[in-house]
């Protein structure tokens, strides 16, 4: 049968190989493969468990929050470090800006052009494309001469014959469907995504100094003081600031990325019927309310099983497992068992080709990915997997979107399991997010205001206060889904480090049974017109939202092990 | 393709800037480059006058950090449209085409613009495993790093990954991790814009001064451009005068940590990198690490996740920190041995010093950390 391979998908973090086979236009069998490795968790060995959440969060620079979160909460777990609400507080509305932030650059720069041809746009009418626009939304920026100007500029571009990033790609393809107007809309949007991204980040940066890669985390709480009588805290000047941002943030949220989304679904609503995937979903659950072991979440945590949204089980960590029958690891007990990530092991084996190759044996090893598993089973995890267990676990205001959603699609709850199903809810997410922040900020001014200014426990900060061995589990939930650290510190040091991280969850390759990871299910049975430009394979992997780098499982720090590879 | 003035004229009028804002935007540059305000208009005309050169932008083990801070271009907004000035032929995380018409793409583009091009690298490239650590359509990063850099007029190694091997490099370097100039060596032109990742600000000033003077810029002793590497954290530090009169954070959230005291004692590595990063700040000058009160990370500097490390601790070899000094002592004395660790190579040497430390600190448990086969000699001019 012949092989598709797309190798670089591009529009993602990190480096991704899918290899597919196509027959009768439709994909019949898919391989996802990782194809890049750091080795960080070895690099973690030895180290200050404190230091860990700057190594751990360069893992990616797109999600640049997740793995410094997840990792002073895997710390404070294992040394028994309690943030302060404050901290607490400062967090939520870092993770949430992250989380809002990283949905839309993912709608507008990494996902739309699988959906808008930008060369149709250029034949769109600009009245025509403001009456399309003011009929979705309010928002100002609508008149025929604004996209005029869009689409002349577009012109321009195209006409200097240097197409630079938009080169080469499938435009013309018959897959897409957008009249030339909402073409044009989207592409307006797209530049328009470009300034709100810059803009609304600086949230990190008020509250984390720069962005990417935060620099107030700290092992107990934030370094972040707060002092409403002090220059160099945040005061109220800085709350004020940070309002100023999350209205930017939910207006473009509210008015133009949702009614885009319903407007470019409503011509592609068959794309509810292609991706569906494993069928499993798993959420750790975010976004603490209360403080200590066991805190109330805004979004709920939860397990769904093939697609029953009638049963959400609650989560018990002790099932997860990871597996490398295909993956480039050996494990000392044989490599078609599954190992608890407490226990992890990871000695990279390199069985590939060498490069440069046409083609991975698919049979064997094949990615640098594990294959994690919970209870045996593969699970779906990202923001679909959080709206389905919200809606089943009655969320209201998830709930309420996810229905007024389904209802301007005219789509029951089945179309949620599909490609355009995780389209939606990344959407339904961002929007419940954004409508959240301000809450969060009222409740730090109203500790302000009481004068509770804890940022940091500081019982815990010095190494000397720990025991001689602790381990402890960090769990949060990224952009992408579900991550979990798993931290062992012997003699207040790194003795192992494990990170099961989303885009393993979802990118990962089979397991030992042979059962596809959770991608390479959903683009079987994919539509392919054309095997020579493969669009609607993009279209079910990048409605993921890949994040390769962070996915790549890296060295178990407890072994010597590093290299053996066949050279 | 020749260009016509009226080209830029457009660009400015669509993004809302007048032509006087435009030449506020390059004296801007030109102070930023630490260059006379008369060179400003040399600045506009270059760009003004200038071809569309292309840009190929390469990530190999990278965490995107890099393509997210360019994302951020900010300030002024004219900065844009300098970037917009570029071709920017092949960039994974932004470009439309996928698999082999990617890379069609960049063959095109090497093949089209020899010499005449610009390669960005992200990441660091792994010469472990025959190349298999990191290939891109299943060719190994190294290849593809020879053949791209090799065929441009100017490479620019952005972030510390891509310029001396950063994270995947720290010890113990499990894929044997290089920066560009080890695993390329010769690169014509090649620029290292480190720090994690490179602030965009310094990229967009990089690019100004390439267009405008055609050459590459005064660097120091790791290819850094002087503009921005020129000057270490701790002078241009908005605490500075705390560090001086020996006011100093003590423990997170103290009254010194809300006051903005120094935060020397709690690990700041500023006195020991180079960057400017106090100067133009982050995210459209929003803020900085120190500003909003954790220490510096010394992300600018080569090895900073070995020799850095444990980032909480605070300097050593800086006279003046024993017990029974005064706070006036501590301060007075702290200034002249930084002074003194800032004379000719004294930089290097505190390094080599901190690097004894840290292996009597790791002892035999980390007998691998041999900061491996890191060519240092290939990443100093």
């Amino acid at each position: 049968m012949p092989r598709v391979v797309v190798d670089p998908v591009t529009r993602i973090e990190g480096h991704l190989r899918i290899e597919a086979e196509v027959d009768a236009g439709a994909v019949r069998d898919a391989w996802s493969s990782s194809t890049m490795f750091r080795g960080i968790e070895l690099i973690l060995k030895g180290r200050d468990p404190r230091d860990a959440w700057a190594f751990t969060q360069r893992i990616c620079g797109v999600c640049t929050t997740v793995h410094a979160i997840a990792s002073i909460r895997a710390v404070e777990n294992a040394i028994g470090a309690q943030p302060p609400p404050n901290a607490r507080l400062l967090r939520n509305l870092i993770i949430a800006s992250q989380c809002v932030q990283d949905h839309v650059i993912h709608f507008y720069h990494l996902h739309a052009l699988d959906w808008v041809d930008i060369v149709s746009a250029l034949s769109a009418d600009p009245a025509k494309t403001s009456t399309l626009a003011q009929s979705i939304s309010d928002w100002p920026l609508s008149s025929a001469t604004y996209f005029g100007g869009v689409r002349d500029r577009i012109k321009k571009f195209v006409d200097r014959g240097q197409l630079g990033p938009f080169a080469n790609a499938y435009w013309g393809h018959p897959a897409y469907r957008l009249p030339p107007e909402a073409n044009l809309m989207a592409v307006a949007h797209y530049l328009e995504a470009l300034d709100w991204q810059r803009d609304v980040i600086k949230m990190h940066a008020v509250l984390g100094g720069k962005n990417p890669h935060l620099q107030s985390f700290l092992v107990g709480g934030m370094a972040t003081p707060i002092d409403p009588d002090q220059q160099a805290s945040i005061n109220m000047g800085t709350i004020a600031g940070l309002k100023e941002l999350t209205a930017k943030a939910k207006d473009f949220v509210t008015r133009v990325y949702i009614p885009d989304l319903l407007a470019v679904a409503s011509f592609y609503k068959d794309w509810a019927g292609h991706g569906a995937g494993v069928g499993n979903y798993l959420v750790y659950g975010e976004y603490p309310e209360s403080d200590g072991g066991s805190p109330r979440l805004f979004l709920p945590s939860g397990v769904i099983r093939n697609r029953d949204l009638t049963k959400v089980e609650s989560l018990d960590p002790s099932k997860i497992t990871e597996q490398v029958t295909h993956s480039w690891y050996s494990y000392s007990g044989g490599d078609t068992v599954g190992l608890h990530p407490s226990q992890g092991e990871t000695a990279p084996n390199y069985t590939g080709p060498n490069p440069p190759y046409d083609r991975l044996n698919t049979d064997a090893k094949y990615s640098w990915l594990k294959s994690p598993r919970y209870d045996g089973q593969p699970m779906e995890v990202g923001p679909l997997a959080r709206m389905l267990v919200a809606y089943a676990s009655g969320q209201p205001r998830v709930k309420e979107l996810v229905t007024m959603v389904l209802g301007k699609l005219s789509v029951g709850p089945e179309a949620l399991f599909s490609t355009l199903g995780r389209v939606a809810a990344r959407g339904i997410e961002t929007q419940v997010l954004a409508e959240k922040m301000d809450e969060w900020l009222d409740e730090l001014t109203t500790n302000i205001g009481r004068r509770d200014l804890r940022i940091q426990d500081n019982s815990r900060w010095d190494p000397a206060t720990w025991p001689a061995e602790a381990t402890g589990a960090g769990f949060h939930e990224a952009p992408r889904g579900a991550l979990g650290h798993w931290v062992h510190i012997r003699d207040r040091a790194i003795a192992n480090y494990q990170c099961v991280v989303p885009s393993t969850w979802n990118a990962g390759p089979r397991d030992a049974g042979g059962k596809r990871g959770p991608y390479e299910e959903a683009i079987v049975g994919t539509p392919v017109a054309d095997p020579e430009r493969p669009l609607e394979i993009l279209r079910t992997v990048h409605s993921f939202d890949p994040c390769m780098a962070c996915g790549v499982h890296v060295v178990d720090a407890g072994r010597h092990e590093v290299v053996r590879v066949r050279v | 393709m020749k260009r016509s003035d009226s080209w830029l004229g457009e660009e400015l009028a669509r993004h809302g800037v007048s032509r006087r804002e435009f030449l506020q935007f390059c004296t801007v540059m030109a102070s930023a480059l630490a260059l006379p305000d008369s060179v400003a208009a040399s600045i506009a005309q270059a760009i003004e006058h200038t071809t569309k050169p292309a840009l190929l932008w390469l990530e190999f083990q990278d965490c995107a950090g890099n393509t997210e801070s360019f994302l951020r271009a900010s300030r002024p907004t004219v900065a844009e449209i300098v970037l917009d000035t570029l071709s920017v032929d092949y960039h994974e995380t932004i470009m439309a085409a996928a698999g082999h018409q990617a890379e069609q793409a960049l063959a095109k583009a090497v093949a089209d613009k020899k010499d005449a091009y610009i390669a960005v690298v992200e990441g660091s490239i792994p010469t472990g495993a025959g190349g298999a650590f990191c290939t891109v359509g299943g060719r190994a990063a190294i290849d593809i790093a020879r053949e791209v850099c090799g065929g441009a007029a100017a490479t620019i190694a952005i972030g510390t990954c891509a310029a001396f091997g950063g994270l995947p490099a720290a010890a113990p370097n499990p894929t044997s991790a290089l920066g560009v100039a080890d695993a390329v060596p010769n690169v014509r032109n090649l620029i290292n814009l480190p720090a994690c990742p490179a602030n965009v600000e310094n990229l967009t000033a990089l690019i100004v001064y390439y267009l405008t003077f055609k050459s590459v810029p005064p660097l120091d002793h790791y290819r850094r451009p002087l503009f921005a590497y020129g000057k270490s954290i701790h002078d241009n530090c908005e605490r500075r005068a705390h560090f001086d009169a020996g006011q100093y954070v003590e423990t997170w959230g103290d009254e010194g940590h809300r006051t903005g005291y120094c935060l020397y004692k709690m690990g700041c590595k500023g006195p020991v990198t180079f960057q400017n990063c106090p100067n133009i700040r982050w995210n459209g000058g929003t803020n900085w690490p120190i500003g909003c009160g954790h220490p510096c990370i010394g992300c600018a500097e080569p090895d900073f996740w070995d020799k850095m490390t444990p980032f909480y601790q605070h300097l050593e070899g800086i006279p003046g920190f024993g017990l029974g000094t005064t706070v006036d002592q501590v301060g007075a004395g702290a200034v002249v041995g930084v002074a003194a660790a800032f004379a000719a190579h004294g930089v290097v040497s505190f390094y080599r010093h901190r690097q004894d430390v840290k292996e009597r600190q790791r002892g035999p448990e980390r007998g691998h950390a041999e900061p491996t086969q890191k060519g240092t000699d290939n990443r100093k001019v």
